[in-house]
């Protein structure tokens, strides 16, 4: 491998371009061998780009249009074992429809790239951003990193090859875009060279392809005798990811100036309450953060990015000293003893002695706008709780009711 | 298989072909398929050989040699399912209890 | 209100209707600002989009990289296209006291300020149907309109927004617009 070198100004392309397109022009840019994809709103632009670049011949790659997302995930898991560099993209429904095999390639352990537009699940049909499509693959084995901004979405997809290929970890990735918020966004960005991307990721090497000159048996039976021992190993390989994922963003960064962490911390040093939440909704706390600061008040925000490995340790190592954390989450698990991103940070600081009081607050559910002033009523509401020493274990803002 | 996680292959793979040959499952019979070789199509006239065809596992051996058609069970691997007996058009098969 | 949430950015609602280019017109105007040096957020009114419906585009520019993400709630300027829509719509709902309204129009900027009782800021009026039946020979609105929105707010150079619009539209229909993009800057009416 050659060793990472900064990209010169000069070599940077500037263009305007919506999260899914940018998304489009890095899986372009990292030579993907095979993209099995079923369009799906609002993911669509990822597939149609993609699908004009191999009709222009500007990629190499078989692009395979498959007639689901079932299908999508199956023929990227077979792609994947034969030792392709493997993408698809989805949102909602259709994440959904993969979800067999999502399992499978999680356990296949195929490093196979899912970008994701996240978009409400049905009924009612909506096509409009929550996280409740990929919260709900939360344990399927994918990593899951959440984006703020198409630059952000354009660099974590690069990332993802290299992080998902590493032999230390070779498990499949989501990267998640907000639906329509980013998806359908034209931002400014910042793309790299062609080269410097095919140096940066280099080609894939596969552990264990399949081979007709070595063949091997994949996905075979595994019961009671040897089945726990996989999971075993597919534990140790997801708890090696944050290592190798700093790796990554270390050489990223050398090369761009750009890196973002598992999570971004914004004001939290001496906040005595602490917003977080993720995606889009972190960079609209973050102002809110801002202009309440101006104010006199004492805030910060965590922008989570990875969902999946939960970096626990490190998230309460920041919030601890807070008073109060206010979650803010677009997506309700019914019945549940706490929403998907509470429950998380909740487990996290149980260990402490001392916590921080958590909030939660249920937000944007089929895209409901969320303005800074969804922020500023739960920063209140959170406010108000620490007065009275107890909160509710969540509520839902924004909602009429 | 007493193997720890880390001394087992990654994912399940199984990555040494043609490796059921190593697992016997003749242990498994309970009744043991005989052939009636005055009966088989095969011994006959080298037809028929629907019982290999069946044999979920290959234990069954249609061999041609000099002429001669000979038909064999491997009962390392039969495990006494009674599918060849079931499918045996000439009753050319009988089970016996072990 | 009393926080301002979007310090250093310019805000813009378009409306239009389905079918009209808002959404394009929005975007060759981000797409300027960027040529210019900026960052932006160019995004339409989330939906199914059906020609006829009503639909708005948003659009911020800043010279800082954007964070907020959320619709623009107290526009500085707003832009509508089609005259039809000022009977459904409302053009100054939410828009900053030193505003700025920009509307395919025959009325003067003065009939407008009446109408919508708006007193600060600037109204500009611009006849960019007939700019566009005139030279597109289509009801075009978006581009000359898109003119008017620069003369009056110099947010981008309209020399930067012709040379974005050629490159989406090089040819025949780019030259077009570029014709009447500039007649609408000549005739845009500003009080
Ligand atoms: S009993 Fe079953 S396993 Fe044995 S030879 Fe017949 S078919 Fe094969
Ligand atoms: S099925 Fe019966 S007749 Fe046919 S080959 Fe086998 S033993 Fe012979």
């Amino acid at each position: 491998m050659t060793a990472v070198k900064k990209i010169p100004k000069d070599d940077v392309v500037i263009e305007g371009l919506t999260g899914d397109a940018a998304i489009a022009h890095a899986l372009k840019q990292c030579d993907v061998d095979v993209l099995a994809a079923y369009p799906i709103t609002p993911q669509t632009i990822i597939v149609e780009d993609f699908q004009k670049f191999a009709a222009d011949g500007e990629v190499k790659t078989k692009v395979i249009p498959v007639e689901s997302e079932h299908s999508a995930m199956s023929a990227c898991v077979g792609a994947s074992a034969a030792g392709a560099r493997v993408a698809t993209a989805t949102a909602s429904a259709g994440l959904a429809l993969m979800w067999e095999i999502l399992y499978c390639a999680a356990s296949m352990r195929m490093p196979i790239v899912l970008t994701i537009a996240n978009r409400a699940l049905s009924a009612p049909i909506n096509i409009h951003n929550d996280h409740s499509d990929s919260y709900g693959a939360r344990d399927s084995g994918f990593i899951q990193i959440y984006t703020q901004s198409c630059q952000e979405a354009y660099d974590t997809t690069i990332m993802a090859f290299k992080i998902a290929e590493d032999h230390d970890v070779l498990l499949p990735i989501m990267v998640c875009i907000d639906g329509f918020i980013l998806s359908h966004n034209v931002e400014r960005v910042e793309m790299l060279p062609d080269d410097a991307v095919a140096d940066f990721l280099g080609i894939r090497e596969p552990v264990q392809p399949l081979d007709p000159n070595n063949p091997i048996t994949m996905g075979p039976l595994a019961l009671t005798d040897y089945y726990f021992e996989f999971k075993e190993q597919q534990d140790r390989a997801i708890k090696n990811v944050p290592d190798i994922f700093k790796r990554v963003e270390a050489e990223f960064e050398k090369m761009t100036g750009r890196s973002y962490g598992m999570f971004e911390t914004h004001k939290t040093e001496d906040a005595d309450i602490i917003i977080l939440t993720h995606s889009t909704a972190g960079g609209t706390a973050k102002v809110v953060a801002d202009t309440l600061r101006e104010q006199g008040e004492k805030v910060g925000v965590v922008r989570l990015r990875m969902f999946r490995p939960f970096p626990s340790e490190e998230i309460a190592e920041v919030v601890k000293n807070a008073k109060a954390v206010a979650v803010f989450e677009k997506c309700l698990s019914f019945g549940g003893a706490g929403n998907p991103l509470a429950m998380e940070l909740r487990t996290a600081l149980y260990h402490l002695a001392e916590r921080p009081m958590v909030t939660d607050f249920v937000i944007g559910l089929g895209g409901r706008d969320v303005p800074p002033t969804t922020f500023v009523e739960g920063y209140e509401k959170t406010k108000e709780y620490l007065k009275k020493g107890e909160a509710p274990s969540y509520e839902t803002l924004g909602v009429r009711k | 298989m007493s193997e720890k996680f880390d001394e087992i292959p990654m994912a399940g793979n199984i990555i040494e072909p043609g490796n059921a040959i190593e697992y016997k499952t003749g242990g498994w019979r309970a009744e043991r398929p005989i052939h009636i070789a005055e009966k088989c199509l095969w011994v006959k006239n080298g037809t028929c050989g629907l019982c290999w065809i069946y044999c979920p596992d290959n234990a069954i051996r249609l061999i041609e040699k000099d002429g001669k058609y000979i038909h064999e069970f491997d009962y390392d691997y039969c495990k006494g399912c009674k599918i060849c007996y079931t499918e045996c058009p000439t009753d050319a098969i009988v089970m016996e209890s072990e | 209100m009393a926080l301002d949430f979007a310090k250093g950015i310019t805000e813009i609602r378009w409306h239009g209707r389905g079918g009209q280019g808002v959404v394009t017109s929005n975007q060759m105007l981000g797409k300027s600002a960027l040529t210019e040096g900026n960052y932006i957020q160019a995004f339409p009114e989330f939906g199914p989009e059906r020609t006829g419906a009503p639909v708005r585009a948003f659009l911020r520019i800043s010279k800082n990289p954007i964070q907020i993400y959320a619709q623009v709630y107290h526009p500085d300027v707003v832009v509508c296209i089609d005259p039809t829509l000022l009977e459904v719509v409302n053009p100054v709902e939410g828009l900053k006291e030193d505003g700025v309204l920009v509307l395919n129009t025959t009325k003067t900027p003065e009939e407008i300020r009446e109408k919508y009782g708006f007193k600060g800021g600037k109204v500009v009026t611009v006849d960019a149907s007939k700019i566009a039946m005139d030279i597109l020979g289509r009801p075009f609105y978006n581009m000359p309109t898109l003119a008017a929105v620069i003369k009056a707010t110099e947010i981008v150079e309209l020399k930067t927004a012709i040379e974005t619009v050629l490159e989406r539209y090089p040819g025949k229909v780019g030259d077009l617009n570029k014709a009447a993009m500039e007649r609408a800057a000549e005739e845009a009416k500003i009080g």
